[in-house]
């Protein structure tokens, strides 16, 4: 109680029409609605996007930093995440996107990934360590990490404790900019994300005081400038091969590109929120046995199914690929090593590799003691049982158990469900007009205004 | 206290599982300590496998108190010749085909043994096997 969670979904009323779908699909059934509009459980949402991709009038929006916020900064820093060059048509080059972030107003570019060979022995290291509890859960995604949080508290041990490319590549830039003589406050790292779950994790990060990125752009508003400056024509021509990035690191973000990374570890990907729900409760429990590495993303096909990519998921991934197996054809034609310049800021990296503690926070306990628990929790039976399991959603809750847990955590009352209502009307214990006051509570005055059927409907009722 | 009934058929290792899965669920919501889940769903589960794989079927009842959950598991036999042999590591009568899925590396029982607080098993051969185990929820 009293705590706030931050979160970077947020429903606009003015837009919401109070269809439900968002509330039908949230994997930790956060959302109710009420006086016709969706509203979000605070602790419950861990900003994973699934509502986002359902709302039919875009009533729900992400939140970001002004772009005018990079001015804030003498020398301005982007890192982009390498999926951002799978979003564009193929007649358009990784070169010239890349320039593109530059000519919209930015000093430096790195892909996010430039980070991930080093990353990736970081976790061999990781998973060498007897006393890190077995399946390691990658930490990439912070929508799973949130989801064990909240729902899957037994499992908060396997979370990986290490951070992700993205504070590696953030670190690397800043220090290697602080050593090259610049200040350190003149110096902003702008994190262009392709989800709402990142922005959370770094507005208010999970076992870390501060993040080291100052500030999030949405990629489809990045992409819309950076589409209009290819188009207008990229100016200069760097040679920023330096910055390439080896094929491993290419798909870092699509499924199984970290388990990519260790042939000799055990390891599964699992890639959609659903997908991953159902497999952490096999692992609760206990149903599965031997697997040493999990890799699991809240979005279909990893980061390319991030709700805020404009490109088809799919085609992103085939580009990617593409790229990937260029890039290595190069790298062995040439004989350079990617991201050459980051190993050098190794040790440093390493000393700041860890996360602090991962706290579970349930959602599922109904009261912190166990007696009282257990008295709201045979209410709750008794009341489930009762009704109808049609799960309609017409009470305002995505389903009749959920429902039969909020009346008992005082937050619903028995009276919502239509089928309860039209069996105390038939007993005469409510009338019909304390039934509309209670549909009008749950879906606003508008949707259930005797006047509101138009004409044309007359005749038919 | 709360009472949950389950059964359980023979050779139905499709649905081994189903009961601990449900017994876990109840003790998220009662908010009890997660080791004590994890060391009950981890005895519960191998109960249900070895009443799948060994017995003619049997029943579960779960009580939950205040402050422990008691598990019995009864079988309709055909019981265990020699209990200590069974609780010795690495023992199994399991059959080729149980094995073939995974099962019957003769973990079971003393598994079951390690993650309970109190433990407690009696098999009459021709009659059936009785299971009785406790985990209380503070040390």
């Amino acid at each position: 109680m009293g705590t706030t969670y931050y979160h970077a979904l947020t429903f606009r009323d003015d837009i919401c029409i109070g269809c439900s779908h968002c509330m039908m699909v949230c994997p930790t059934e956060a959302i109710r609605v009420k006086d016709g509009k969706a509203q979000m459980m605070d602790d419950h949402c861990i900003d994973c996007g699934a509502c986002y991709k359902v709302c039919p009038v875009g009533a729900i929006v992400v939140e970001q930093d002004d772009f005018s916020c990079i001015e804030k900064f003498e020398h301005k820093v982007a890192l982009v995440p390498a999926l951002f060059t799978g979003q564009f048509p193929n007649n358009i080059t990784r070169d010239e996107i890349l320039q593109s972030i530059y000519d919209i107003g930015f000093d430096d570019v790195y892909e996010i990934e430039y980070s991930v060979d080093f990353l990736s022995e970081q976790y061999l290291e990781y998973f060498k360590d007897e006393d890190h509890e077995k399946p390691f859960i990658s930490t990439f995604c912070p929508a799973v990490i949130r989801l064990i949080q909240v729902k899957f508290p037994t499992l908060i041990h396997n979370l990986m404790r290490i951070k992700a490319p993205l504070d590696f590549t953030a670190m690397y830039a800043k220090k290697s900019l602080i050593d090259k003589g610049l200040d350190a406050d003149s110096i902003g790292v702008f994190y262009i994300s392709p989800c709402a779950a990142k922005f959370v994790a770094i507005k208010s990060p999970i076992g870390e005081e501060k993040s080291v990125i100052d500030g999030v752009l949405n990629m489809n508003f990045v992409f819309n400038k950076s589409f209009k400056a290819i188009k207008s024509g990229v100016s200069k021509d760097r040679d920023d091969f330096h910055k390439a990035l080896s094929k491993n690191a290419i798909n870092w973000s699509l499924t199984g590109g970290e388990t990519n990374n260790f042939p000799n570890v055990r390891s599964l990907a699992i890639d959609g929120i659903n997908n991953v729900v159902e497999f952490l409760e096999l692992l609760e429990d206990d149903e599965i046995e031997g697997v040493e590495f999990l890799e699991m993303r809240a979005c279909d096909e990893g980061c390319a199914g991030g709700i805020l990519c404009p490109g088809n998921r799919f085609l992103t991934v085939e580009k990617l690929k593409n790229r990937a197996d260029f890039c290595q054809k190069k790298i062995e034609n040439t004989g350079k090593t990617p991201a050459k310049k980051l190993r050098s800021y190794d040790d440093y990296l390493i000393q700041n590799a860890g996360v602090g503690k991962i706290n579970a926070r349930s959602i599922v306990k109904l009261a912190d003691e166990v007696a009282e628990a257990m008295s709201k929790m045979k209410r709750m039976f008794e009341i489930n049982g009762a009704l109808p399991q049609v799960d309609c959603g017409i009470c305002g809750a995505p389903s009749c158990q959920s429902f039969a847990e909020d009346i008992v955590r005082n937050k619903a009352d028995i009276v919502q469900c239509i089928f309860v209502q039209k069996i105390l009307e038939q007993n005469e214990k409510i009338d019909s007009k304390k039934s509309v006051e209670v549909m009008k509570s749950i879906w606003g005055d508008k949707k259930l205004d005797k006047n509101s059927l138009r004409e044309e409907l007359k005749d038919i009722i | 206290m709360m009472e949950f009934n389950f059964k359980i058929e023979s050779g139905d290792f499709t649905n081994a599982g189903s009961i601990s899965s449900s017994v876990k669920r109840a003790l998220k919501q009662l908010n009890v300590d997660g080791s004590v889940i994890k060391r009950t769903v981890v005895a519960l589960y191998e109960s249900e496998v070895n009443v799948v794989a060994h017995s003619h079927g049997g029943e579960v009842v779960v009580n939950i108190f205040d402050d422990c959950i008691k598990i019995n598991i009864t079988d309709s036999g055909p019981g265990i010749p020699d209990i200590e042999k069974a609780m010795t590591q690495g023992f199994s009568t399991a059959s080729p085909e149980v094995r073939e899925m995974g099962f019957g590396a003769g973990m079971g029982l003393p598994n079951i043994k390690n993650n309970t607080d109190d433990f407690d098993l009696k098999s009459e051969m021709g009659v059936g096997t009785v299971l009785k185990f406790v985990n209380y929820f503070k040390a």
